[in-house]
Protein backbone atom coordinates (compact mmCIF):
# COMPACT_ATOMS: atom_id res chain seq x y z
CA UNK A 1 0.00 0.00 0.00
CA UNK A 2 1.35 3.36 -0.95
CA UNK A 3 2.14 5.67 1.94
CA UNK A 4 1.80 9.38 1.33
CA UNK A 5 5.20 10.93 1.69
CA UNK A 6 5.29 13.96 3.89
CA UNK A 7 6.73 16.88 1.95
CA UNK A 8 9.43 18.44 4.07
CA UNK A 9 8.90 22.08 3.28
CA UNK A 10 5.46 23.63 3.65
CA UNK A 11 4.17 25.33 0.56
CA UNK A 12 4.65 29.09 0.41
CA UNK A 13 3.04 31.40 -2.06
CA UNK A 14 5.13 34.16 -3.64
CA UNK A 15 3.63 36.67 -1.23
CA UNK A 16 4.03 34.35 1.73
CA UNK A 17 7.72 34.04 0.93
CA UNK A 18 8.08 37.79 0.65
CA UNK A 19 6.33 38.22 4.00
CA UNK A 20 8.76 35.84 5.68
CA UNK A 21 11.71 37.76 4.24
CA UNK A 22 10.16 41.04 5.34
CA UNK A 23 9.73 39.75 8.88
CA UNK A 24 13.43 38.94 9.09
CA UNK A 25 14.38 42.53 8.20
CA UNK A 26 14.68 44.33 11.53
CA UNK A 27 14.51 47.88 10.15
CA UNK A 28 11.42 47.06 8.11
CA UNK A 29 9.74 45.56 11.18
CA UNK A 30 10.69 48.63 13.21
CA UNK A 31 9.26 50.89 10.50
CA UNK A 32 6.02 48.91 10.37
CA UNK A 33 5.64 49.01 14.15
CA UNK A 34 6.20 52.78 14.21
CA UNK A 35 3.63 53.30 11.45
CA UNK A 36 1.10 51.07 13.23
CA UNK A 37 1.64 52.83 16.57
CA UNK A 38 1.18 56.26 14.97
CA UNK A 39 -1.87 55.06 13.01
CA UNK A 40 -3.44 53.55 16.13
CA UNK A 41 -2.70 56.72 18.07
CA UNK A 42 -4.31 58.78 15.34
CA UNK A 43 -7.41 56.56 15.29
CA UNK A 44 -7.80 56.25 19.03
CA UNK A 45 -6.76 59.74 20.10
CA UNK A 46 -10.19 60.61 21.57
CA UNK A 47 -9.68 57.72 24.00
CA UNK A 48 -6.00 58.40 24.64
CA UNK A 49 -6.02 62.11 25.31
CA UNK A 50 -8.69 64.02 27.24
CA UNK A 51 -7.96 67.11 25.16
CA UNK A 52 -9.55 68.30 21.96
CA UNK A 53 -7.43 69.60 19.08
CA UNK A 54 -9.28 72.92 18.83
CA UNK A 55 -10.18 73.64 22.47
CA UNK A 56 -8.30 76.73 23.61
CA UNK A 57 -7.26 77.27 27.22
CA UNK A 58 -5.92 80.70 27.99
CA UNK A 59 -4.78 79.59 31.45
CA UNK A 60 -2.21 77.26 29.92
CA UNK A 61 -0.45 79.08 27.10
CA UNK A 62 2.84 77.85 25.60
CA UNK A 63 3.65 75.62 28.58
CA UNK A 64 6.50 73.17 28.43
CA UNK A 65 5.95 69.42 28.84
CA UNK A 66 4.29 68.44 32.14
CA UNK A 67 2.20 65.58 33.56
CA UNK A 68 -1.03 67.26 32.51
CA UNK A 69 0.27 68.02 29.03
CA UNK A 70 2.95 65.46 28.12
CA UNK A 71 4.25 67.52 25.18
CA UNK A 72 3.21 70.95 26.48
CA UNK A 73 0.64 73.40 25.13
CA UNK A 74 0.73 75.81 22.21
CA UNK A 75 0.24 79.56 21.94
CA UNK A 76 -3.55 79.16 22.31
CA UNK A 77 -3.32 76.73 25.20
CA UNK A 78 -4.09 73.65 23.10
CA UNK A 79 -2.54 70.32 24.05
CA UNK A 80 0.38 69.56 21.73
CA UNK A 81 0.22 65.78 22.20
CA UNK A 82 -3.44 65.65 21.17
CA UNK A 83 -2.79 67.97 18.24
CA UNK A 84 0.15 65.83 17.12
CA UNK A 85 -2.05 62.72 17.05
CA UNK A 86 -4.87 64.53 15.23
CA UNK A 87 -2.20 65.90 12.87
CA UNK A 88 -1.09 62.31 12.23
CA UNK A 89 -4.59 61.74 10.82
CA UNK A 90 -3.93 64.50 8.29
CA UNK A 91 -0.47 63.17 7.39
CA UNK A 92 -1.58 59.55 7.06
CA UNK A 93 -4.67 60.51 5.09
CA UNK A 94 -2.51 62.52 2.70
CA UNK A 95 -0.08 59.63 2.36
CA UNK A 96 -2.78 57.07 1.62
CA UNK A 97 -5.15 59.08 -0.55
CA UNK A 98 -2.49 60.68 -2.74
CA UNK A 99 -1.06 57.24 -3.44
CA UNK A 100 -4.56 56.03 -4.32
CA UNK A 101 -4.81 58.88 -6.83
CA UNK A 102 -1.32 58.11 -8.10
CA UNK A 103 -2.38 54.50 -8.73
CA UNK A 104 -5.67 55.48 -10.35
CA UNK A 105 -3.88 57.77 -12.80
CA UNK A 106 -0.45 56.18 -13.13
CA UNK A 107 -1.38 52.50 -13.45
CA UNK A 108 -3.77 52.75 -16.41
CA UNK A 109 -1.62 55.28 -18.25
CA UNK A 110 1.53 53.21 -17.85
CA UNK A 111 -0.23 49.95 -18.69
CA UNK A 112 -2.03 51.47 -21.66
CA UNK A 113 1.13 53.08 -22.99
CA UNK A 114 3.13 49.86 -22.80
CA UNK A 115 0.39 47.61 -24.18
CA UNK A 116 -0.43 49.80 -27.15
CA UNK A 117 3.17 50.71 -27.87
CA UNK A 118 4.32 52.53 -30.98
CA UNK A 119 3.46 56.15 -31.54
CA UNK A 120 0.97 56.41 -28.67
CA UNK A 121 3.54 55.05 -26.24
CA UNK A 122 6.09 57.51 -27.52
CA UNK A 123 3.71 60.43 -27.13
CA UNK A 124 2.69 59.46 -23.60
CA UNK A 125 6.28 59.06 -22.51
CA UNK A 126 7.25 62.44 -23.98
CA UNK A 127 4.46 63.94 -21.89
CA UNK A 128 5.84 62.17 -18.83
CA UNK A 129 9.24 63.69 -19.65
CA UNK A 130 7.66 67.13 -19.68
CA UNK A 131 6.07 66.44 -16.30
CA UNK A 132 9.51 65.49 -14.98
CA UNK A 133 10.88 68.82 -16.17
CA UNK A 134 8.60 70.67 -13.75
CA UNK A 135 9.99 71.48 -10.33
CA UNK A 136 7.46 69.24 -8.55
CA UNK A 137 6.88 71.08 -5.29
CA UNK A 138 6.35 74.35 -7.18
CA UNK A 139 3.81 72.67 -9.45
CA UNK A 140 2.01 71.27 -6.41
CA UNK A 141 1.86 74.77 -4.91
CA UNK A 142 0.50 76.20 -8.15
CA UNK A 143 -2.15 73.45 -8.46
CA UNK A 144 -3.09 73.96 -4.83
CA UNK A 145 -3.56 77.68 -5.50
CA UNK A 146 -5.79 76.85 -8.47
CA UNK A 147 -7.93 74.22 -6.75
CA UNK A 148 -8.34 75.92 -3.39
CA UNK A 149 -10.95 74.32 -1.19
CA UNK A 150 -10.87 71.27 1.00
CA UNK A 151 -8.23 68.76 2.02
CA UNK A 152 -9.26 66.52 -0.90
CA UNK A 153 -7.95 69.17 -3.25
CA UNK A 154 -4.57 68.82 -1.53
CA UNK A 155 -4.61 65.08 -2.25
CA UNK A 156 -5.49 65.85 -5.85
CA UNK A 157 -2.77 68.49 -6.27
CA UNK A 158 -0.08 66.13 -4.95
CA UNK A 159 -1.45 63.11 -6.82
CA UNK A 160 -1.61 64.95 -10.13
CA UNK A 161 2.11 65.64 -9.88
CA UNK A 162 3.28 62.33 -8.39
CA UNK A 163 1.66 59.83 -10.80
CA UNK A 164 4.45 60.05 -13.38
CA UNK A 165 6.82 57.83 -11.39
CA UNK A 166 4.32 54.99 -11.20
CA UNK A 167 3.28 55.27 -14.83
CA UNK A 168 6.88 55.08 -15.99
CA UNK A 169 7.54 52.14 -13.68
CA UNK A 170 4.46 50.20 -14.81
CA UNK A 171 5.35 50.80 -18.44
CA UNK A 172 8.90 49.55 -17.94
CA UNK A 173 7.72 46.46 -16.08
CA UNK A 174 5.14 45.57 -18.69
CA UNK A 175 7.51 46.12 -21.59
CA UNK A 176 10.02 43.73 -20.06
CA UNK A 177 7.40 41.15 -19.01
CA UNK A 178 5.94 41.18 -22.52
CA UNK A 179 9.14 39.55 -23.79
CA UNK A 180 8.86 36.63 -21.39
CA UNK A 181 7.90 33.14 -22.49
CA UNK A 182 4.81 32.80 -20.32
CA UNK A 183 3.25 35.77 -22.09
CA UNK A 184 4.01 34.24 -25.49
CA UNK A 185 2.45 31.01 -24.20
CA UNK A 186 -0.69 32.82 -23.09
CA UNK A 187 -0.92 34.54 -26.47
CA UNK A 188 -0.41 31.21 -28.23
CA UNK A 189 -3.35 29.79 -26.28
CA UNK A 190 -5.46 32.58 -27.68
CA UNK A 191 -5.55 35.08 -24.84
CA UNK A 192 -6.58 38.56 -25.89
CA UNK A 193 -4.38 41.59 -25.26
CA UNK A 194 -6.70 42.85 -22.55
CA UNK A 195 -6.70 39.47 -20.80
CA UNK A 196 -2.91 39.22 -20.92
CA UNK A 197 -2.51 42.72 -19.51
CA UNK A 198 -4.99 42.27 -16.69
CA UNK A 199 -4.21 38.65 -15.86
CA UNK A 200 -0.47 38.34 -16.46
CA UNK A 201 1.29 41.64 -16.96
CA UNK A 202 -0.22 43.76 -14.17
CA UNK A 203 -0.17 41.13 -11.39
CA UNK A 204 3.46 40.36 -12.17
CA UNK A 205 4.47 44.00 -11.90
CA UNK A 206 2.75 44.38 -8.52
CA UNK A 207 5.97 44.03 -6.48
CA UNK A 208 7.83 47.10 -7.78
CA UNK A 209 4.58 49.09 -7.77
CA UNK A 210 3.99 48.36 -4.10
CA UNK A 211 7.54 49.47 -3.34
CA UNK A 212 7.13 52.68 -5.35
CA UNK A 213 3.86 53.48 -3.59
CA UNK A 214 5.45 52.90 -0.18
CA UNK A 215 8.23 55.35 -1.08
CA UNK A 216 5.62 57.76 -2.42
CA UNK A 217 3.88 58.03 0.94
CA UNK A 218 6.65 59.91 2.79
CA UNK A 219 7.04 62.26 -0.19
CA UNK A 220 3.34 63.09 -0.10
CA UNK A 221 3.51 63.60 3.67
CA UNK A 222 6.39 66.00 3.12
CA UNK A 223 4.51 67.86 0.37
CA UNK A 224 1.48 68.37 2.62
CA UNK A 225 3.68 69.56 5.48
CA UNK A 226 5.38 72.01 3.11
CA UNK A 227 2.02 73.32 1.81
CA UNK A 228 0.70 73.72 5.34
CA UNK A 229 3.93 75.33 6.45
CA UNK A 230 3.64 78.12 3.91
CA UNK A 231 -0.03 78.51 4.76
CA UNK A 232 -1.90 76.94 1.82
CA UNK A 233 -2.41 73.48 3.31
CA UNK A 234 -5.25 72.28 5.52
CA UNK A 235 -7.39 74.99 7.05
CA UNK A 236 -7.18 75.69 10.79
CA UNK A 237 -8.18 74.51 13.30
CA UNK A 238 -7.58 71.08 11.64
CA UNK A 239 -4.12 70.22 12.91
CA UNK A 240 -1.35 69.44 10.49
CA UNK A 241 2.28 69.00 11.43
CA UNK A 242 3.30 71.58 8.86
CA UNK A 243 0.87 74.16 10.27
CA UNK A 244 2.05 73.39 13.80
CA UNK A 245 5.64 74.11 12.77
CA UNK A 246 4.79 77.39 11.09
CA UNK A 247 2.61 78.49 14.05
CA UNK A 248 5.24 77.57 16.61
CA UNK A 249 8.05 79.08 14.57
CA UNK A 250 7.29 82.61 15.80
CA UNK A 251 8.18 81.64 19.32
CA UNK A 252 11.01 79.25 18.68
CA UNK A 253 13.06 80.90 21.42
CA UNK A 254 10.29 81.06 24.04
CA UNK A 255 8.80 77.63 23.37
CA UNK A 256 11.05 75.49 21.15
CA UNK A 257 8.97 72.39 21.92
CA UNK A 258 6.15 73.75 19.70
CA UNK A 259 8.40 73.36 16.67
CA UNK A 260 10.57 70.45 17.78
CA UNK A 261 7.79 67.87 18.34
CA UNK A 262 5.99 68.22 15.01
CA UNK A 263 9.35 68.34 13.17
CA UNK A 264 10.43 65.14 14.92
CA UNK A 265 7.06 63.56 14.14
CA UNK A 266 7.44 64.28 10.41
CA UNK A 267 11.00 62.95 10.46
CA UNK A 268 10.07 59.75 12.31
CA UNK A 269 7.03 58.95 10.17
CA UNK A 270 8.93 59.54 6.93
CA UNK A 271 11.84 57.44 8.18
CA UNK A 272 9.45 54.61 9.14
CA UNK A 273 7.95 54.53 5.65
CA UNK A 274 11.41 54.54 4.08
CA UNK A 275 12.50 51.60 6.27
CA UNK A 276 9.36 49.72 5.27
CA UNK A 277 9.93 50.57 1.60
CA UNK A 278 13.54 49.37 1.71
CA UNK A 279 12.42 46.16 3.40
CA UNK A 280 9.64 45.57 0.87
CA UNK A 281 12.04 46.10 -2.01
CA UNK A 282 14.44 43.50 -0.64
CA UNK A 283 11.63 41.10 0.24
CA UNK A 284 9.80 41.30 -3.08
CA UNK A 285 12.88 41.08 -5.25
CA UNK A 286 15.52 38.97 -3.52
CA UNK A 287 17.80 39.19 -6.56
CA UNK A 288 18.32 42.87 -5.82
CA UNK A 289 19.88 42.12 -2.45
CA UNK A 290 23.37 43.37 -2.06
CA UNK B 1 28.48 63.68 -30.35
CA UNK B 2 27.54 66.88 -32.15
CA UNK B 3 24.41 65.26 -33.49
CA UNK B 4 23.51 64.10 -30.01
CA UNK B 5 24.03 67.58 -28.56
CA UNK B 6 21.94 69.26 -31.24
CA UNK B 7 19.14 66.76 -30.80
CA UNK B 8 19.16 67.19 -27.05
CA UNK B 9 19.14 70.99 -27.28
CA UNK B 10 16.15 70.89 -29.64
CA UNK B 11 14.32 68.49 -27.34
CA UNK B 12 15.16 70.77 -24.39
CA UNK B 13 13.59 73.74 -26.16
CA UNK B 14 10.49 71.69 -26.90
CA UNK B 15 10.19 70.62 -23.25
CA UNK B 16 10.56 74.20 -22.07
CA UNK B 17 7.88 75.25 -24.53
CA UNK B 18 5.55 72.60 -23.12
CA UNK B 19 6.36 73.60 -19.54
CA UNK B 20 5.66 77.24 -20.40
CA UNK B 21 2.39 76.37 -22.10
CA UNK B 22 1.13 74.20 -19.23
CA UNK B 23 2.08 76.74 -16.59
CA UNK B 24 0.57 79.58 -18.60
CA UNK B 25 -2.71 77.70 -19.01
CA UNK B 26 -2.80 76.69 -15.35
CA UNK B 27 -2.25 80.24 -14.21
CA UNK B 28 -5.18 81.45 -16.19
CA UNK B 29 -7.30 78.92 -14.33
CA UNK B 30 -6.35 80.34 -10.93
CA UNK B 31 -9.50 81.81 -9.43
CA UNK B 32 -9.17 85.52 -8.75
CA UNK B 33 -6.81 87.85 -10.52
CA UNK B 34 -3.81 89.97 -9.68
CA UNK B 35 -6.10 92.92 -8.94
CA UNK B 36 -7.90 91.30 -6.01
CA UNK B 37 -7.60 93.67 -3.06
CA UNK B 38 -9.20 93.98 0.35
CA UNK B 39 -11.07 96.92 -1.06
CA UNK B 40 -12.48 96.10 -4.46
CA UNK B 41 -11.14 98.16 -7.35
CA UNK B 42 -13.57 99.96 -9.62
CA UNK B 43 -14.39 97.91 -12.76
CA UNK B 44 -13.01 100.68 -14.96
CA UNK B 45 -9.65 100.54 -13.15
CA UNK B 46 -9.49 96.75 -13.50
CA UNK B 47 -10.26 97.09 -17.18
CA UNK B 48 -7.54 99.68 -17.63
CA UNK B 49 -5.02 97.57 -15.74
CA UNK B 50 -5.93 94.54 -17.85
CA UNK B 51 -5.44 96.58 -20.98
CA UNK B 52 -2.13 97.96 -19.76
CA UNK B 53 -0.73 94.48 -19.13
CA UNK B 54 -2.35 92.93 -22.18
CA UNK B 55 -4.63 90.69 -20.09
CA UNK B 56 -7.61 91.63 -22.25
CA UNK B 57 -6.08 89.98 -25.34
CA UNK B 58 -6.96 86.43 -26.43
CA UNK B 59 -5.14 83.63 -24.58
CA UNK B 60 -2.91 82.49 -27.43
CA UNK B 61 -1.89 86.02 -28.29
CA UNK B 62 -0.85 86.57 -24.68
CA UNK B 63 1.09 83.32 -24.66
CA UNK B 64 2.81 84.07 -27.96
CA UNK B 65 3.78 87.49 -26.78
CA UNK B 66 5.16 86.03 -23.55
CA UNK B 67 7.26 83.43 -25.37
CA UNK B 68 8.65 85.99 -27.77
CA UNK B 69 9.85 88.21 -24.90
CA UNK B 70 11.06 85.26 -22.84
CA UNK B 71 13.25 84.13 -25.74
CA UNK B 72 14.93 87.53 -25.58
CA UNK B 73 15.46 87.27 -21.81
CA UNK B 74 12.50 89.36 -20.72
CA UNK B 75 10.24 87.30 -18.48
CA UNK B 76 7.59 89.97 -18.37
CA UNK B 77 6.26 92.17 -15.60
CA UNK B 78 5.51 91.36 -12.02
CA UNK B 79 2.20 92.71 -10.81
CA UNK B 80 3.28 92.94 -7.19
CA UNK B 81 6.66 94.59 -7.76
CA UNK B 82 5.75 97.46 -10.02
CA UNK B 83 9.25 98.86 -10.24
CA UNK B 84 11.11 95.80 -11.55
CA UNK B 85 10.59 93.16 -14.21
CA UNK B 86 10.49 89.43 -13.39
CA UNK B 87 13.93 88.87 -14.93
CA UNK B 88 15.40 91.51 -12.65
CA UNK B 89 13.65 90.14 -9.56
CA UNK B 90 14.93 86.63 -10.30
CA UNK B 91 18.43 87.91 -10.93
CA UNK B 92 18.37 89.64 -7.55
CA UNK B 93 17.33 86.43 -5.78
CA UNK B 94 19.63 84.18 -7.77
CA UNK B 95 22.99 85.04 -6.14
CA UNK B 96 21.61 84.19 -2.69
CA UNK B 97 19.98 80.96 -3.78
CA UNK B 98 23.01 79.96 -5.85
CA UNK B 99 25.53 80.74 -3.12
CA UNK B 100 23.56 78.66 -0.66
CA UNK B 101 23.18 75.86 -3.18
CA UNK B 102 26.85 75.83 -4.08
CA UNK B 103 27.85 75.77 -0.41
CA UNK B 104 25.48 72.87 0.17
CA UNK B 105 26.82 71.07 -2.90
CA UNK B 106 30.43 71.36 -1.74
CA UNK B 107 29.43 70.16 1.72
CA UNK B 108 27.59 67.21 0.19
CA UNK B 109 30.66 66.22 -1.83
CA UNK B 110 33.14 66.62 0.99
CA UNK B 111 30.96 64.73 3.46
CA UNK B 112 29.25 62.19 1.20
CA UNK B 113 32.15 60.85 -0.85
CA UNK B 114 34.62 60.28 2.03
CA UNK B 115 31.81 58.71 4.06
CA UNK B 116 31.02 56.30 1.23
CA UNK B 117 34.72 55.55 0.70
CA UNK B 118 35.28 54.81 4.37
CA UNK B 119 32.29 52.50 4.39
CA UNK B 120 33.48 50.59 1.31
CA UNK B 121 37.08 50.27 2.49
CA UNK B 122 35.93 48.99 5.86
CA UNK B 123 33.02 46.90 4.63
CA UNK B 124 31.09 45.02 7.33
CA UNK B 125 32.78 46.84 10.20
CA UNK B 126 31.20 49.36 12.57
CA UNK B 127 32.48 52.19 10.31
CA UNK B 128 30.43 50.74 7.46
CA UNK B 129 27.31 50.23 9.57
CA UNK B 130 27.41 53.76 10.99
CA UNK B 131 27.91 55.26 7.53
CA UNK B 132 25.10 53.23 5.98
CA UNK B 133 22.76 54.03 8.85
CA UNK B 134 23.41 57.77 8.65
CA UNK B 135 23.00 57.88 4.92
CA UNK B 136 19.71 56.03 5.29
CA UNK B 137 18.42 58.44 7.93
CA UNK B 138 19.48 61.59 6.10
CA UNK B 139 18.14 60.31 2.81
CA UNK B 140 14.67 60.01 4.31
CA UNK B 141 14.40 63.05 6.59
CA UNK B 142 13.50 66.22 4.70
CA UNK B 143 15.91 69.14 4.87
CA UNK B 144 13.49 71.40 6.60
CA UNK B 145 13.02 69.05 9.55
CA UNK B 146 16.78 68.87 9.89
CA UNK B 147 16.99 72.65 9.53
CA UNK B 148 14.51 73.19 12.34
CA UNK B 149 16.22 70.73 14.65
CA UNK B 150 19.60 72.35 13.89
CA UNK B 151 18.09 75.75 14.59
CA UNK B 152 16.75 74.64 17.96
CA UNK B 153 20.10 73.13 18.91
CA UNK B 154 22.50 75.76 17.58
CA UNK B 155 20.45 78.96 17.87
CA UNK B 156 17.97 78.44 20.67
CA UNK B 157 19.90 76.22 23.06
CA UNK B 158 23.55 77.01 22.33
CA UNK B 159 23.18 80.58 20.95
CA UNK B 160 25.94 79.88 18.43
CA UNK B 161 24.31 80.92 15.14
CA UNK B 162 21.60 83.37 14.08
CA UNK B 163 18.24 81.83 13.14
CA UNK B 164 18.18 83.34 9.70
CA UNK B 165 18.72 86.25 7.39
CA UNK B 166 21.35 86.76 4.78
CA UNK B 167 24.70 88.54 4.60
CA UNK B 168 27.23 86.77 6.79
CA UNK B 169 28.93 83.39 6.69
CA UNK B 170 27.30 82.44 9.99
CA UNK B 171 23.88 82.74 8.36
CA UNK B 172 24.82 80.30 5.60
CA UNK B 173 26.06 77.45 7.80
CA UNK B 174 22.78 75.97 9.03
CA UNK B 175 20.74 76.23 5.82
CA UNK B 176 23.68 74.83 3.85
CA UNK B 177 23.95 71.80 6.14
CA UNK B 178 20.19 71.29 6.08
CA UNK B 179 20.22 71.37 2.27
CA UNK B 180 23.35 69.23 2.00
CA UNK B 181 22.15 66.32 4.14
CA UNK B 182 20.10 64.58 1.46
CA UNK B 183 22.59 64.79 -1.43
CA UNK B 184 25.42 63.87 0.95
CA UNK B 185 23.51 60.74 1.93
CA UNK B 186 22.90 59.86 -1.72
CA UNK B 187 26.52 60.39 -2.66
CA UNK B 188 27.70 58.27 0.26
CA UNK B 189 25.43 55.43 -0.82
CA UNK B 190 26.47 55.59 -4.44
CA UNK B 191 30.17 55.98 -3.67
CA UNK B 192 30.01 52.94 -1.41
CA UNK B 193 28.18 50.83 -3.99
CA UNK B 194 30.47 52.00 -6.80
CA UNK B 195 33.64 51.28 -4.85
CA UNK B 196 32.48 47.84 -3.76
CA UNK B 197 31.73 47.06 -7.37
CA UNK B 198 35.06 48.30 -8.71
CA UNK B 199 37.11 46.70 -5.93
CA UNK B 200 35.93 43.27 -7.08
CA UNK B 201 37.10 43.78 -10.66
CA UNK B 202 39.99 41.84 -12.14
CA UNK B 203 41.98 44.90 -13.09
CA UNK B 204 42.22 45.89 -9.43
CA UNK B 205 43.72 42.51 -8.61
CA UNK B 206 46.09 42.98 -11.55
CA UNK B 207 47.10 46.42 -10.29
CA UNK B 208 47.86 45.01 -6.86
CA UNK B 209 49.70 41.98 -8.21
CA UNK B 210 52.04 44.10 -10.27
CA UNK B 211 53.16 45.64 -7.00
CA UNK B 212 51.52 49.06 -7.08
CA UNK B 213 51.31 50.89 -3.78
CA UNK B 214 47.87 50.60 -2.19
CA UNK B 215 47.47 54.37 -2.32
CA UNK B 216 48.00 54.42 -6.09
CA UNK B 217 45.59 51.53 -6.62
CA UNK B 218 43.02 53.41 -4.60
CA UNK B 219 43.39 56.79 -6.25
CA UNK B 220 44.16 55.81 -9.83
CA UNK B 221 42.24 52.62 -10.29
CA UNK B 222 39.44 52.42 -7.80
CA UNK B 223 38.37 56.03 -7.25
CA UNK B 224 38.56 57.14 -10.87
CA UNK B 225 36.16 54.41 -11.87
CA UNK B 226 33.98 54.37 -8.79
CA UNK B 227 33.24 58.09 -8.99
CA UNK B 228 31.66 57.98 -12.46
CA UNK B 229 28.24 56.95 -11.17
CA UNK B 230 28.59 59.61 -8.46
CA UNK B 231 28.90 62.19 -11.21
CA UNK B 232 25.57 61.18 -12.71
CA UNK B 233 23.78 61.97 -9.47
CA UNK B 234 25.91 65.01 -8.71
CA UNK B 235 24.75 66.86 -11.83
CA UNK B 236 21.03 66.90 -11.19
CA UNK B 237 21.70 67.44 -7.49
CA UNK B 238 23.75 70.53 -8.29
CA UNK B 239 20.92 71.83 -10.42
CA UNK B 240 18.36 71.31 -7.67
CA UNK B 241 20.61 72.81 -5.03
CA UNK B 242 21.52 75.90 -7.01
CA UNK B 243 17.93 76.57 -7.92
CA UNK B 244 17.28 76.14 -4.25
CA UNK B 245 14.84 74.79 -1.80
CA UNK B 246 12.05 77.26 -1.24
CA UNK B 247 11.15 75.80 2.12
CA UNK B 248 14.67 76.07 3.51
CA UNK B 249 14.74 79.65 2.25
CA UNK B 250 11.45 80.33 4.02
CA UNK B 251 12.60 78.83 7.32
CA UNK B 252 15.90 80.69 7.37
CA UNK B 253 14.40 83.92 5.94
CA UNK B 254 16.74 83.96 2.94
CA UNK B 255 15.50 86.36 0.24
CA UNK B 256 16.20 83.90 -2.58
CA UNK B 257 14.19 82.73 -5.58
CA UNK B 258 12.18 80.15 -3.66
CA UNK B 259 10.72 82.74 -1.35
CA UNK B 260 9.83 84.95 -4.30
CA UNK B 261 7.78 82.12 -5.74
CA UNK B 262 5.81 81.65 -2.53
CA UNK B 263 5.08 85.38 -2.42
CA UNK B 264 4.09 85.25 -6.07
CA UNK B 265 1.52 82.50 -5.42
CA UNK B 266 -0.07 84.50 -2.63
CA UNK B 267 -0.21 87.70 -4.67
CA UNK B 268 -1.51 85.81 -7.76
CA UNK B 269 1.46 87.35 -9.48
CA UNK B 270 1.24 85.45 -12.80
CA UNK B 271 4.44 86.91 -14.14
CA UNK B 272 6.50 85.94 -11.14
CA UNK B 273 5.07 82.39 -10.89
CA UNK B 274 5.58 81.77 -14.57
CA UNK B 275 9.09 83.18 -14.54
CA UNK B 276 10.17 81.13 -11.54
CA UNK B 277 8.86 77.81 -12.87
CA UNK B 278 10.39 78.39 -16.29
CA UNK B 279 13.66 79.43 -14.73
CA UNK B 280 13.81 76.31 -12.51
CA UNK B 281 12.88 73.99 -15.36
CA UNK B 282 15.43 75.57 -17.71
CA UNK B 283 18.21 75.48 -15.12
CA UNK B 284 17.62 71.82 -14.29
CA UNK B 285 17.36 70.81 -17.95
CA UNK B 286 20.54 72.66 -18.94
CA UNK B 287 22.49 71.19 -16.02
CA UNK B 288 21.39 67.69 -16.94
CA UNK B 289 22.43 68.22 -20.53
CA UNK B 290 25.85 69.49 -19.50
CA UNK B 291 26.32 66.48 -17.21
CA UNK B 292 25.36 64.07 -19.99
CA UNK B 293 27.96 65.61 -22.26
CA UNK B 294 30.64 65.71 -19.55
CA UNK B 295 29.83 62.10 -18.82
CA UNK B 296 30.89 61.06 -22.30
CA UNK B 297 34.08 63.08 -21.93
CA UNK B 298 35.01 61.38 -18.65
CA UNK B 299 34.00 57.86 -19.60
CA UNK B 300 35.20 57.05 -23.11
CA UNK B 301 33.05 53.90 -23.18
CA UNK B 302 29.95 56.06 -23.43
CA UNK B 303 28.98 57.09 -26.94
CA UNK B 304 25.75 58.73 -27.82
CA UNK B 305 24.95 57.98 -31.42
Amino acid sequence: MAVAVEVARPHHTLWGDAFIRLRRNRLAVAGTVIILVIALGALLVPFISPYDFAKQNYDAISLGPSWAHPLGTDELGRDVFARLLYGARTSLAVGIFTQAIVLVIGLPIGAFSASVGGRVDNLVMRFVDVMYAFPDILLIILLRAIFGGSIFMIFLAIGLVAWVDVSRLVRGQILSLKQRDFVTAARAMGATGRYVTLRHLLPNSMGPIIVAVTFGVPRAIFAEAALSYIGIGVKPPTPSWGTMISDGYNQIFAAPHLVAFPALAIGILMLAFTFLGDGLRDALDPRLRR
Amino acid sequence: MLKFTVRRVLWLLLVLFAVAFITFSLMHLVPGGPWDREKELAPQIVENLNRKYGLDKPFFLQFGHYLWSAARGDLGVSYSYQDRGVTQILLEGLPKTATLGLAAFLLAIFIGIPLGMAAALRQNTPVDYVSVFFSMVFASIPGFVLGILLMILLSVVLHLLPTGGWGSIKQVIMPAFALAALPAAYMARITRAGMLDVMRQDYIRTARSKGLAERIVLVRHILRNALIPVMTVAGPQLAYLITGSFIIESIFSIPGIGRLFVQGVFARDYGLIMGTILFYAAAVAVFNLVVDILYAVVDPRIRYD
